[in-house]
């Protein structure tokens, strides 16, 4: 195995050094200028990785160098850059892909940025046999480690673990109708994560009526004015509060009578206001899930940590693949042979790591 | 040969049970087709059972309540391999396997495959009467299946400890569709069942009738309780749980009575 990786990533460099580095372009001429066989750069906005192989020893210096060759005149050069070789790259790559070198653990947008970085360096001819097996093998241990391990399970932020419990009680949310009360930056947030998944029908009401139709503008929705949002409880599905309202704004006896109305469909109701705008009491009603600040950011706490405890479980299935791979390509570090070690073997590995 | 085919179907659904078990003991509950394909390997030897016992009989093997039991292990597995794939599939198994398990272990412990006599005429209606309420219990007991889901999803997203399982569970408002049309299928099935019983020609015991109709009013009570939006979905969850306990002991009463005339 001849290939390499050299790289700066969120573990090594600060997004001023990293965005140094991120828009130099691998054009046609980039292997014969590297002296590489095969060459593929990922820049995403945690790290900027060189993925090469070649038949010569090709130094770090001269990558950082190429790499440096677009930036500003008079930078300097950082020696923050890490380098990977063999099966060292093989599991580096196996990491970055499965999301453990990630800022979020877990996190699988890096999948798809890698593919697509994939896709350009073959489109583009930079890529070959080398890159073409190593990758696709990480694709593989990346659709394994997802399967196996509960790496992806859980939101690990506020906005998206309300998007998951909205998900989980109403099923398919594009008919759903969502009520933002008090134009946060947090309802935003949590706005926004909604209308990634379907969400089309967003009324906002604020006490300003200005900054209201600013975010109903800012995420597709309407504004409604302040004194009409008790009537709007009746028709949506899911109410966002974040006012600063010293008293609680909804009451189990407020919320009783509209209740009736809405027959079979449940309320789900994010309070993230300090103090708080909905009475906990509210909770007990039957049809009515509601969730605080703390409850969101105790139930992201908690996937993080699932996410950590399945690390190990991971890289059990990173370090077989590894050895895999090392041996088809004929080193047989463990003595077993290339034939050994099939995918549903690694995988039961894996399972079994991972209980 | 019968008895050996009854055992492999136990223990199909019994591997069902300890492979959940044992996912649930790790904390990680990862549902996979396992439980999909154990209980339709111990559906087809249900089948296998219920086939020869049929043959012995030469009708319908409903004549005990053994095998009234074992007939509605059957029934249960077989609405579940057809409804089943409506729902995240091993996840359901994982709650089915150990109704049928429990069903099916009590059939085969409790002393209660008493023979009859003399051979039992066939008699198509009556036959047609007992298989369509049989199956009717199947579907009420994947109904009290997916009530048990329903309040396990629902009591986690009530008290925010979200376990493992939350996120292999489907949403609360398909599994309240799922209840409402298996309550459906059931009591149109039960329906069927309790009509065609008045066109068996023999005369119709008053403690079996009063115990189907009972049945059949109360899964009418909770049917129209969801129709005029009476009942909020956690109750009918609840009173699918209830309901099928209680049908259950209903069973027991009904063949009773039916031990001086066999269904």
């Amino acid at each position: 195995m001849n290939v390499f990786c050299v790289g700066i990533s969120h573990h090594t460099a600060s997004v001023e050094t990293r965005e140094r580095y991120a828009g130099r372009v691998f054009g046609e001429d980039s292997r014969a200028a590297l002296g590489c066989d095969e060459v593929l750069v990922l820049a995403t906005c945690n790290r900027v990785e060189v993925y090469a192989s070649a038949g010569k020893p090709i130094a770090t210096g001269d990558i950082v160098r190429f790499l440096e060759d677009c930036e500003l005149p008079g930078t300097k050069p950082v020696d923050a850059f890490y380098r990977h070789d063999a099966e060292g790259c093989a599991r580096h790559l196996f990491r970055v892909v499965a999301g453990l070198d990630s800022m979020v653990i877990g996190e699988t947008e890096i999948l798809g940025q890698v593919k697509k970085a994939y896709a350009a360096a073959r489109e583009s001819g930079n890529a070959g046999g080398q890159l073409h097996r190593l990758f696709q093998r990480a694709f593989r241990v990346a659709k394994q480690v997802r399967s196996s391990t509960d790496i992806t399970r859980g939101a690990v932020s506020v906005g998206s673990v309300a998007v998951d419990l909205a998900e989980k009680i109403f099923g398919d949310l594009e008919e759903r109708r969502v009520l933002i009360l008090g134009a946060g930056e947090t309802s935003e947030r949590t706005a926004r994560s909604l209308c990634s998944r379907g969400v089309n029908d967003i009324r906002v009401s604020n006490r300003s009526p200005e900054r209201g139709k600013d975010l109903a503008d800012l995420v597709g929705g309407r504004s409604i004015p302040f004194q009409d949002w008790r009537e709007q409880c009746r028709e949506v599905d899911i109410l966002i509060s974040s006012t600063s309202a010293d008293e609680p704004l909804l009451t189990p006896s407020l919320l009783a009578p509209m209740l009736r109305d809405r027959r079979d469909r449940p309320l789900f109701i994010i309070d993230i206001a300090v103090p708080r705008d909905v009475a906990p009491e509210v909770n007990e009603m039957d049809g009515v899930y509601l969730y605080d600040i703390d409850a969101l950011q105790s139930i992201a706490a908690r996937s993080l940590a699932t996410r950590r405890q399945q690390i190990a479980a991971a890289e059990t299935i990173i370090a077989e693949h590894v050895s895999d791979i090392t041996a088809r390509s004929g080193q047989h570090p463990r003595g077993e042979s290339p034939a050994a070690v099939d995918p549903p073997v690694l995988e039961q590995r894996a399972i079994r790591a991972s209980q | 040969m019968e008895r050996q085919l009854l055992l492999a179907s136990t223990l199909c659904f019994l591997v069902a049970v300890a492979h959940t078990l044992a996912t649930l003991r790790d904390g990680v509950f990862r549902p996979r087709r396992f439980n999909f394909i154990a209980i339709a390997l111990g559906f087809v030897f249900q089948s296998g059972f219920l086939s020869v016992r049929g043959h012995a009989l030469g009708r319908c093997p409903i004549t005990n309540l053994f095998e009234v039991f074992i007939f509605l292990a059957w029934s249960v597995a077989l609405i579940y391999l057809l409804v089943g794939p409506a729902y995240r599939l091993s996840l359901m198994g994982a709650f089915t396997a150990p109704l049928v398990l429990l069903i099916q272990a009590f059939a085969l412990l409790a002393p209660i495959d008493t023979p009859h006599s003399s051979r039992v005429p066939a008699n198509p209606w009556l036959e047609f009467h007992a298989s369509m309420s049989m199956i009717a219990y199947g579907a009420f007991a994947l109904a009290c299946v997916a009530g048990v889901m329903y309040l396990v999803q629902e009591r986690q997203l009530k008290t925010h400890q979200i376990h493992s399982i939350f996120y292999h569970l489907p949403p609360l408002t398909n599994l309240f569709a799922a209840i409402t049309r298996l309550l459906w299928l059931g009591f149109g099935l039960y329906t069927a069942g309790l009509i065609s019983g008045f066109f068996t020609g023999g005369p119709l015991p008053r403690v079996k009738m009063i115990c189907a109709f009972a049945v059949w009013i109360f899964y009418g009570g909770i049917l129209q309780g969801r129709h005029f939006h009476r009942l909020a979905p956690k109750r009918i969850a609840t009173l699918c749980i209830v309901a099928f306990s209680a049908a259950v002991s209903v069973l027991w009463a009904i063949n009773f009575v039916s031990q001086t005339r066999p269904a």
